[in-house]
């Protein structure tokens, strides 16, 4: 038999079978995420299945993230509803203002190498960073998983997308995921595993691999898995006190497709609305005016991002007149991190409207909705029609500093 | 067990039609009744679709069905319209499993020959074959494994969950 990819060695552990990619296995969940937006649902399917107590509460987590603050009487009950789940079955609930989800499941170090770990949310995908075989799943399968501890899973055949090299200034992780999304399309990689490899792997810290890592489901994958190195370990010291095993992928292990990135090639990306794989040049856009510029999400709302946009934004005087910026940090920790450092009263004086920590305007459940025509640059990862609730915006998503950038011009295009 | 024999009018979306295209978060925020979601149904592509929708009608659409977001109602509000089965060239898997869990019939089968409101025949049985009425044509859909079609055959993950406690493979 030939070796085997990262996901068939971690579903192979979990399913305690010998998984190869095509199989059906039953696996033991080792941390599953419900969110506000998923768990409503969830919890009716729990209680249909005739669910009276949760198998392993202590691998659940649940966020409220998608209604934040909950803006109406509805989406209150809804948080209402999963805050006595929590209580009565002594379940994890981040708060409304504690941040997103996918966010939380990494600053915990509920994401180990090594593990299963699935969200009912389709970024879950986030936390393969982490050498984590991380997927998204629906309501009805966060329900089973509530019941049972298991999910069942088809082991993905894996493609190789090896990085070399470095990034050059002025060109971010984000460019490299949409480079990737451009490259393989919105489908490419369906039912499928993304595996990062190559020497270009170490030169990304873990904040650039979550960003890689979550945009993997817009080409349709299954799970964006890396390797662990010393800079997954590094990151998870002060997070977690549980021992972990990473999985590396044998040399002989079968791929289906080699993707090969050159990172020191890459130029600045924008993906034009309203795909998230209709993905150009930014140059090629230059001069589209914007009205909107957000900064936040769990691809783009880390303390980096916010340092990076923040640079360009003071080194080009501030905000053009008649563009709003909007910022959300992923987390609190986040948001804690930008009063200490000093960022946080940058983007006041800069004139930046806060949301707080959560998914913000990214969907359009809470936050800021773009007005009638409006464009909008964004750090977010998707881009369709309607998606921050207004039909008739059109949104650009493109890296923190290219934002920083369309903010100080009015305009997409490269910072002065 | 067998799926039962389903026979609808077709109708057409195209490529890439995600989550928010079939029911928009806006809504779902709203309400999470699929009997209420029902009435909006594909608004984004067309407001004036959900007010057309006859029961037993079948979504054939191309690739990447249900691609964006997991959310489950862009499946519960599709059977709250009525509709019990979506062929595509190929689905995002969250949507396939939230069908499959569901009891909406994901077939994953060439699209490109069917045209708005041909008549359409899914035959019961393990095979799923669809026959278009209209054109005369058959189509085998990719077969489904046996844990797939356990759920569905039993109605989707609830009946399942309540018939069996766990997952038997």
């Amino acid at each position: 038999m030939t070796g085997k990819t990262i996901s068939e060695k971690i579903l192979s552990l979990k399913s305690r079978t010998d998984a190869r990619a095509g199989d059906l296995v039953v696996c033991d969940v080792d941390c599953a995420l419900g969110t506000d937006g998923s768990t409503p649902m969830a919890l009716d399917y729990f209680d249909r299945m005739g669910g009276r107590t949760v198998r392993h509460p202590e691998r659940i987590v649940l966020a409220l993230d998608h209604y934040v603050p909950p803006s109406s009487e509805k989406t209150r009950a809804l948080h209402h509803m999963m805050q006595a789940f929590a209580a009565t079955h002594a379940i994890t609930l981040h708060e409304a203002g504690e941040g997103i989800g996918h966010q939380l499941i990494v600053e915990t170090g509920r994401a180990l190498p090594g593990s299963l770990v699935v969200g009912a949310d389709s970024h879950a995908v986030t936390y393969g960073a982490l050498n984590s075989f991380a997927t998204g799943i629906g309501s009805s399968d966060l329900a089973a998983i509530l019941l049972t501890g298991q999910i069942w899973l088809r082991v993905p055949h894996s493609i190789r997308v090896t990085l070399t090299g470095r990034l050059p200034a002025g060109v971010y992780p984000k460019d490299v995921a949409l480079a990737l999304a451009g490259q393989l399309k919105a489908d490419g990689a369906a039912y499928q595993a993304l595996e990062f490899a190559g020497d270009g792997v170490a030169s990304l810290d873990l904040e650039d691999r979550l960003v890689l890592s979550n945009l993997a489901v817009e080409m349709g994958a299954k799970n964006g898995i890396f390797p662990a190195d010393a800079k997954t370990d590094a990151y998870l010291t002060d997070r977690t006190d549980r021992r972990y095993r990473a999985v590396a992928a044998d040399p002989d292990a079968v791929y289906v497709q080699e993707v090969a990135i050159d990172l020191g090639s890459l130029v600045p990306q924008v993906a034009l609305p309203h795909l998230v794989d209709q993905v150009v040049a930014l140059d090629s856009v230059a001069g589209t005016p914007v009205q909107m510029v957000f900064l936040g999400t769990c691809t783009g709302g880390r303390l980096r991002d916010f340092h990076q946009a923040r640079d360009v934004l003071v080194a080009g005087g501030g905000v053009a007149p008649g563009v709003q910026l909007v910022v959300t940090p992923a987390s609190r920790e986040v948001l804690e991190a930008m009063q200490a450092d000093g960022t946080y009263d940058d983007y006041v004086r800069l004139g930046a409207t806060f949301v707080p920590p959560g998914c913000g305007a990214c969907c359009g459940t809470c936050g800021e909705i773009p007005g009638d025509g409006v464009n909008v640059v964004s750090t977010a990862n998707r881009n369709f029609k309607g998606r921050m609730g207004n039909g008739s915006a059109s949104i650009y998503l493109a890296s923190p500093a290219s934002c920083a950038a369309a903010a100080v011009s009015g305009m997409i295009g490269k910072p002065s | 067990m067998s799926a039962p024999r389903l026979v609808g009018r077709a109708r057409l979306f195209g490529d890439d039609v995600n989550t928010d295209y079939i029911i928009s978060s806006t809504r779902k925020r709203e309400s999470l009744d699929p009997d209420v979601l029902r009435h909006y149904l594909f608004e984004g592509i067309d407001p004036a679709f959900a007010a057309s929708i006859a029961t037993g009608d079948i979504v054939v659409a191309g690739k990447n069905f249900g691609c964006g977001s997991a959310m489950e109602v862009a499946v519960t509000a599709v059977l709250g319209g009525g509709i019990r089965a979506v062929l595509a060239r190929s689905f995002s898997r969250t949507y396939y499993r939230n069908a499959i869990n569901n009891g909406l019939l994901p077939l994953i089968c060439d699209t490109s020959r069917i045209r708005e409101g041909d008549s359409l025949q899914v035959g019961g049985g393990a095979d799923m074959v669809v026959e278009n009425g209209t054109t005369g044509e058959i189509l085998t859909p990719e077969a489904l494994p046996p844990i797939m079609l356990n759920i569905l055959a039993s109605g989707g993950l609830v009946p399942y969950m309540r018939q069996h406690g766990s997952f038997v493979v």
